[in-house]
């Protein structure tokens, strides 16, 4: 088990119950170019160009990124550029789809001896959040030997249960691409892990399991699915200061990863919708299957409106997603889940007011045995080197810290600022 | 488009976006709460005594720390609830028959002194209810020990007519120290006291009528995760073991005199204690440790306050010496 962490109240069961479903086809649909970490890509599509649902229209040639497909059949009615939850404005293939839809079908992939060229090709990138290439994290350094592959099913953050809803409803294809990672890489063991709020799912993954793959359920507790936690807490092994997971002989993909590496390579279906939970404060909590590039504003509508009562809502989970400033941001390859916290559930606004009472819940929760109250002083202080010498560049922002915090001191924001700082100040 | 689920006062601010129900003035008024069983029975024995000694040490404290709050410009920092706690617990280290005017100056100084000079609270070095009680019993150590266990209203003795001594009755504590210096051993059955230790004495501060009653209340903060059980259990433990070493009773000599309110609600407070798990047991033992070579080796029976002012002192140092190693770091650079 890792050291810290917290227990936010879980408030999955308004969705964990809610089988996953198709989200409308929206009357337009805004494709952003950049869905992941890495190069943005360039559009392949011209205004009034005709598209084909899982045709390519947006691609670069750089190793670290990934490529844009059309989620519909219709047409490109313009090329622009659109806000994204992390509230980067990027470019956008603006599509107006046809009238029909034929959901079931798509453009293949194209052939290849190469899987990993047949993951790449399909778009797959990190869904938990990182949105990080998937082939990139296939290929392991030279010389770097990876023993275990970790499918990451903890889903810790409150609130979201879209990873519980794959898993339980679709455990073949989870499994499936368990396998195929594990032949990619040439892994020893394969390990998937959830956390144990979430039997049935570990039943139903159990039940799917083909030989060798285990599934292992750990105590609920965030961030149990943060990657050098989660090792941990599997293997006892810590991942070094600086280094990567395949330091320890460890690689980790997110459960719906997995399962989008097994469409690419069984099917040649290319990552044009993803599982979204759209939950709290709205009319109809569920699990929604979307089209990349629906419009927030429209998911939430289709469950039925925000409650008059909301105060933030947030792309992500409330731990470590973003708040939006607009709805009219599109869903993405990373959207895990559309949080409406009413008021009262979300956290105060940032105030600086608030003194440190020195009652030690920070370091306590510290899931990298950091003091997250010095980090902060010093960060606000604005005493980088002072910071870094604490290794506030260890910190994985979890939010746990800023999260129990008695005074409600924004410490998490002022280690981000101290953090950026002294990694510009070429701290290591 | 969809314009409708537009709401204008959405709020957006960084991750996380939720936190915990715990808040400073909750956790204060959770140590109010253990603290009232142990308070409302010393004012059931002690009668109007005790309340008078409570509302001035509140009083005071509430007041101080709003009028300099007020004079500095400064905001109101009442609601926190931590200078409501400061002067309940300055009361219930005092005598009840406590010269009002004594115990309001010992108010102010562990809210100005105490607190506020430092720049307000998570700030102060010391516990500022203990500055409090230190400033009373440096100025005027003689006027306590002799209202002690006086069952009259309490007046400034007059020196001048036979001195300090002729009011002066010492509590069990005390006696048993006098004895010990005296003879090598004590005068009554130490063994004979735990009951009336525990459940009803009338003799010492607020907080020693019944140190049954506190231990309760800070079994609830532990339990709570409000106080961290390594200060109470280092501080208890390291008494009853040098109490033993000494050849003494330890049962005794841990529910005497102020020991049970200071590990368990003196000692804990946040402020001026460290925030390692390890330093924290560390910081406890040190307390115990002072607290009873104080009693067996040194002048003063009662060395709870300074035993833990001393210790409150080191808390940064060992705070300093007890980091632990970063996830993931081979070697801290300490």
């Amino acid at each position: 088990m890792f050291a810290g962490g917290v227990h936010p109240p879980g408030h999955k069961e308004s969705t964990a119950g809610s089988p996953v479903q198709w989200a409308p086809v929206p009357a337009r649909l805004v494709v952003p170019l950049s869905q992941h970490l890495g190069a943005p890509c360039a559009p392949l599509v011209n205004k009034g160009d005709r598209v084909e649902r899982g045709q390519v229209i947006g691609f670069v040639d750089a190793v670290v990124s990934a490529p844009v497909h059309s989620p519909v059949t219709g047409t490109v009615i313009e090329l622009g550029t659109t806000l994204v939850a992390s509230g980067l404005r990027v470019g956008a293939v603006i599509i107006e789809p046809d009238e029909t839809q034929d959901l079931a079908s798509f453009v293949q992939v194209e052939e290849s001896d190469d899987p990993r060229a047949r993951v790449r090709a399909a778009g797959v990138v990190g869904m938990g959040g990182a949105t990080f290439p998937t082939t990139v994290k296939l290929t392991p350094p030279k010389g770097m030997r990876i023993e275990t592959v970790i499918l990451n099913g903890c889903e810790c953050e409150p609130f979201l249960t879209c990873d519980h809803r794959l898993m339980l409803e679709e455990p073949e294809r989870v499994i499936a691409g368990a396998g195929k990672i594990r032949e990619l890489i040439d892994a020893k063991r394969v390990v998937i892990a959830l956390e144990d709020n979430k039997p049935d799912a570990a039943a139903a993954l159990r039940a799917a399991a083909t030989e060798g793959i285990e599934v292992i359920e750990l105590p609920t507790r965030y961030p149990q699915g943060a990657e050098k936690q989660l090792i941990y807490a599997l293997l006892k092994k810590e991942v070094p200061h600086g280094k990567l997971p395949a330091a320890v002989g460890v690689l980790v993909h997110n459960v719906a990863t997995a399962a989008a590496i097994a469409d690419a390579l069984e099917s040649g279906k290319p990552l044009t919708e993803r599982i979204v939970t759209v939950t709290g404060a709205v009319a109809r909590p569920g699990n929604y299957r979307v089209l990349l590039g629906t419009l927030v504003s429209d998911l939430i509508e289709y469950a039925g409106g925000l409650d008059d009562e909301v105060e933030r809502v947030i792309s992500g989970g409330p731990m470590t997603g973003m708040a939006l400033g607009t709805l009219d941001v599109p869903i993405t390859k990373g959207s895990s889940g559309i949080v409406a916290l009413a008021r009262g559930m979300a956290a105060p606004a940032i105030s600086d007011d608030q003194p440190c009472i020195r009652c030690g819940r920070c370091s306590e929760a510290c899931p990298m045995n950091l003091e997250p109250y010095i980090l902060a002083t010093y960060a606000g202080k604005r005493m980088w080197d002072g910071a870094a010498e604490k290794n506030i560049i260890d910190c994985i922002e979890c939010g746990s810290c800023s999260y129990v915090c008695p005074t409600k001191r924004p410490l998490l924001q002022l280690i981000r600022v101290g953090k950026t700082a002294a990694i510009s100040k070429g701290a290591k | 488009m969809a314009g409708d689920v537009t709401n204008p006062t959405r709020i957006v601010g960084p991750s996380p976006h939720i936190s915990s129900k715990t808040t400073c003035g909750g956790i204060m008024l959770w140590v109010v709460a253990a603290l009232a069983p142990a308070a409302l029975w010393a004012v059931a024995n002690m009668g109007l005594v005790a309340v008078q000694l409570f509302a001035v040490t509140i009083g005071v404290a509430l007041g101080t720390e709003l009028a300099i709050n007020a004079i500095a410009h400064k905001p109101n920092t009442l609601l926190d609830g931590s200078a409501l706690v400061t002067g309940l617990l300055l009361a219930m280290s005092l005598p009840p028959r406590t010269p009002w005017w004594m115990a309001a100056v010992g108010a102010f100084i562990a809210i100005w002194l105490g607190k506020l000079l430092f720049g307000g609270l998570g700030h102060n070095l010391f516990n500022p209810a203990l500055v409090g009680r230190a400033f009373v019993t440096l100025s005027w150590g003689g006027v306590l020990a002799g209202v002690q266990n006086r069952g009259w209203f309490a007046t400034l003795p007059d020196i001048s007519a036979g001195g300090l001594d002729t009011i002066s009755g010492a509590t069990r504590l005390g006696v048993a120290a006098a004895d010990r210096v005296a003879s090598g051993g004590y005068g009554f059955d130490l063994a004979a006291q735990y009951q009336p230790l525990l459940m009803k004495n009338l003799e010492g501060s607020l907080g020693e009528v019944s140190a049954g009653l506190l231990i309760l209340g800070g079994l609830v903060l532990i339990i709570k995760g409000i106080i961290d059980w390594r200060i109470p259990v280092g501080y208890i433990g390291t008494m009853a073991l040098v109490s033993w070493a000494f050849g003494s009773d330890p049962v005794f000599h841990i529910l005497a005199g102020g020991v049970i309110l200071g590990a368990f609600f003196m000692a804990t407070d946040y402020v001026s204690s460290p925030m390692s798990k390890k330093g924290r047991l560390i910081y406890g033992i040190g307390c115990g440790l002072f607290n009873a070579l104080g009693r067996f080796v040194g002048p003063m029976p009662e060395s709870t306050t300074f035993a833990i002012l001393f210790m409150n002192g080191l808390a940064p140092l060992i705070d300093r010496l007890t980091r632990t190693r970063v996830f993931g770091v081979v070697k801290t650079d300490e």
